[in-house]
C-alpha cells in the first residue's frame, strides 16, 4: 500500500509500471483495430486478456482519482450528518461475498460515519451470507477504530431471519416478534440500543445494502412507503438504475455500485481527519474501473469498425 | 480419461499442495491456526482460478467448482434458515424442553396453537423428495404463492404504481419568477433552476414518449410516429444506462477477486 513515506524508487518503478501497462494496451488496441480495418476476426480470449491487463495493472501500480459527490450521494451523507448523536439507524446488510467488493466498501462507510457520529446502529441481514459480511465490519471498523464501542449500547447484530419480505411485513409493527433475541442470545428487552424502539417506525433512518431480492426493493415497499420510514440505500451496480425512479420521494438518496461507494469514501475523508489513513477500498477500485471501461469503449468502437467495413464489402459484392 | 488430462490434474494438485505449504509457512506466528489459514487461502485462490478457467474453455475444474458452489449455497441457507427460524424463532414460543435442548431464551406466554400451521406445511413441503406423496407439497406451494401474492399486490400497487405516477407528476417551471430572474440566475449547478426545470422535462417527455411508443391502436405516423421515434430513443439510453452500470457491476467483481489473488494469495503488498 502506497503512502506518504513510500520511498522514491518505489514510486519511480509504479510510474514505470504505469507507463508500461498503458503503452502495452494502447499497442494491443492500435492492433485490434488494424485487425479490423482489414476485416480479421478476433478471438474472444483476446478480450478476456485485455480486460485482465486493464483490470490487473492499475491494481499493480495504484491510480487514485479524486471523487465528488453526486446530489443522490450527497443526500444520504448529509442525513446522516443532520441526525442527532444518539440516533437509532439500522444497517441492513442484505448482500452475499459475490456482491461484496462493490458493497462492502459502502457497508463500512456507513459504519464508520455512524459510529463517529453517535448514532446507535442495529444490524441485520435478509441475506443468510449477510451475517458473515457483518463480521468482516466488526473485524476491519468496529473493532480496530472505535474500540470504545460497546456491543448492545453502541449497536448490537440482531442476524438474519428466513422470510424476505414477510420478515419486513412483521417488523413493520413489532420488532421483537421476529426478532426475539439478538445474535447472541441477549433477550431484547435487555438490550439498550432497542430502548424505544418498538417498530421500524421508530427509527430515525434505514440503510438497506445490497442488490439482491429480497432488498433495497422490498425495504421501500413493505417499510419505507407503509410506514414513512426514511429509507436510503448502497446497491450493486446492476440494479442501481431500476431504483433510481425511487429517487428523491420514496429513497432519501443511493450509492450505485462502487463509484457510488467512492463518492461516499471521499465524502468521508473530507470531514473527517480521523478517516485519511482508514483503507478505501471504493477509491482504489476506481483506477481499475476507469480502465476497464476505456478498453471497453474501445471495443465498441472496433467492432463497429468491423461491422461497417463487413457491410460495406458486403454491399460492392 | 486421457493421459494427458489426468498429468494436467495431477499437476494442478501438486502445484497448490505446494502453494498451501508456502501459506502455512506465510502465516506462522502470525496466526493461531497458521495450516487451516494456509488451506483456506489456497482453497478459495484454486476455486476462484478454477472459475475462471471456463473463459478459457469449459473444463472439469470449473464444473467442480460450480457443482460446489450450488451444493454449499444451498446447504448454508437451510441450515441458516433452520437455526435463526426454526430455533430462533419456533422453538421458544413452543415449547421449553425444545428451548433448553437448544440452548435458546424461551419466551413463555407467547404461545399459540397457529404456530403448528406452519411447521405443518414445512413438513408437507419436504413430501417434495418421495415419488408417490410429492403431489401433496402443492398445497405448501400454493399457500406461499397466494400469501406472496397477496402481499405484493397491494404493496406494488402503492409503491409502484400509484406513488411512481404521482412522482411522474413534476413542476414544469421550477421556483419560476420570471424569463429575467431565469436568465439573471443562469447556472450549471446540480440543484439549479436550470437543471431542475431540465431534468423535469426530460421526466415528463420521456415518460410520454416512451408510453406512445407502447401504445399500438393508432398507427405510428406524423407527430404521433415522432413522439415515438423519441420514446425508443429514450428506451435505448436507458438499457444503455444499465449496460454501462452492469460493465461497472462485473468489472468490480473482478477487481475484488484479482486483489484476493494478488493481495491474500500470493502476497504482493497491494
Amino acid at each position: 500500500m502506497m503512502n506518504a513515506f513510500t520511498p522514491p524508487l518505489a514510486l519511480a518503478l509504479v510510474d514505470i509500471g504505469r507507463i508500461i501497462s498503458l503503452t502495452l494496451i494502447a499497442a494491443g488496441l492500435l492492433w485490434l483495430f488494424i485487425r479490423a480495418i482489414k476485416l480479421k476476426e478476433v478471438e474472444r480470449r483476446v478480450i478476456f486478456l485485455f480486460i485482465f491487463i486493464s483490470v490487473a495493472a492499475p491494481i499493480l501500480f495504484p491510480t487514485v482519482f479524486k471523487e465528488k459527490a453526486t446530489p443522490v450521494v450527497k443526500a444520504v451523507f448529509d442525513k446522516i450528518e443532520s441526525l442527532p448523536p444518539g440516533s437509532k439507524v439500522l444497517l441492513s446488510y442484505d448482500f452475499d461475498p459475490a456482491m461484496a467488493p462493490e458493497v462492502q466498501p459502502m457497508a463500512d462507510a456507513f459504519s464508520r460515519h455512524c459510529l463517529v457520529k453517535g448514532h446507535k446502529i442495529i444490524y441485520m441481514c435478509l441475506f443468510a451470507t449477510g451475517q458473515g459480511q457483518f463480521t468482516r465490519t466488526m473485524e476491519n471498523v468496529i473493532r480496530p477504530e472505535f474500540p470504545e464501542k460497546i456491543d448492545g449500547v453502541d449497536y448490537v447484530n440482531i442476524g438474519y431471519k428466513a422470510g424476505n419480505e414477510g420478515v419486513l411485513n412483521v417488523i413493520i409493527s413489532d420488532f421483537k416478534k421476529m426478532f426475539p433475541t439478538d445474535v447472541n442470545a441477549v433477550p431484547y428487552d435487555s438490550i439498550e440500543v432497542f430502548k424505544g424502539i418498538r417498530s421500524c417506525k421508530d427509527l430515525d433512518l434505514i440503510i438497506s445494502i445490497g442488490g439482491g431480492r429480497p432488498g433495497i426493493k422490498e425495504w421501500v415497499l413493505f417499510v419505507g412507503d407503509p410506514g414513512d420510514v426514511p429509507i436510503a440505500t448502497g446497491v450493486a451496480a446492476v440494479v442501481a438504475p431500476q431504483l433510481y425512479p425511487y429517487y428523491p420521494k420514496q429513497l432519501l438518496g443511493l450509492l450505485g455500485g462502487v463509484k457510488g461507494a467512492a463518492e461516499y469514501e471521499s465524502e468521508l475523508v473530507a470531514h473527517y481527519s480521523r478517516f485519511k489513513d482508514s483503507p478505501t477500498p471504493a477509491l482504489l477500485m476506481m483506477g481499475p474501473q476507469t480502465l476497464a471501461h476505456i478498453v471497453i469503449m474501445a471495443f465498441i468502437i472496433i467492432g463497429n469498425v468491423l461491422f461497417i467495413q463487413g457491410r460495406r464489402k458486403e454491399g460492392k459484392r | 480419461m486421457k493421459r494427458t488430462t489426468l498429468i494436467l490434474m495431477a499437476l494442478v494438485v501438486i502445484f497448490f499442495a505446494l502453494s498451501w505449504i508456502f501459506k502455512a509457512m506465510a502465516f506462522k506466528g502470525v496466526e493461531e491456526h497458521y495450516i487451516l489459514q494456509g488451506f483456506l487461502v489456497t482453497l478459495a485462490a484454486f476455486l476462484t482460478l478454477s472459475i475462471m478457467s471456463f473463459l478459457y474453455k469449459d473444463n472439469p475444474f470449473y464444473k467442480f467448482a460450480e457443482h460446489l458452489f450450488v451444493g454449499i449455497s444451498a446447504a448454508f441457507w437451510m441450515s441458516m434458515g433452520f437455526w435463526s427460524t426454526i430455533v430462533g424463532n419456533l422453538f421458544p414460543r413452543l415449547s421449553e424442553g425444545m428451548s433448553n435442548f437448544f440452548k435458546v431464551h424461551y419466551i413463555p406466554g407467547d404461545y399459540n396453537f397457529f404456530f403448528y400451521v406452519p411447521v405443518i406445511l414445512g413438513i408437507l413441503l419436504l413430501m417434495r423428495l418421495s415419488r408417490n406423496y410429492g403431489w401433496i407439497s402443492r398445497w405448501s406451494l400454493a399457500f406461499i404463492v397466494g400469501t406472496t401474492a397477496g402481499l405484493n399486490f397491494i404493496r406494488y400497487l402503492r409503491s409502484d404504481f400509484i406513488n411512481q405516477v404521482s412522482s411522474t407528476f413534476v413542476p414544469l417551471l421550477v421556483d419560476w419568477q420570471g424569463i429575467g430572474h431565469f436568465f439573471s440566475s443562469l447556472n450549471l449547478s446540480a440543484s439549479g433552476q436550470f437543471i431542475m426545470m431540465l431534468a423535469n422535462w426530460v421526466i415528463f417527455l420521456g415518460v410520454m414518449c416512451g408510453i406512445i411508443y407502447f401504445f399500438f391502436s393508432k398507427e405510428h405516423t406524423g407527430l404521433f410516429g415522432r413522439a415515438s421515434r423519441v420514446g425508443i430513443w429514450i428506451l435505448m439510453i436507458t438499457f444503455g444506462a444499465s449496460f454501462g452500470y452492469t460493465v461497472m457491476g462485473r468489472i468490480s467483481l473482478l477487481v475484488g477477486r484479482i486483489t484476493f489473488l494478488f493481495r491474500d494469495w500470493l502476497g504482493l503488498n497491494i
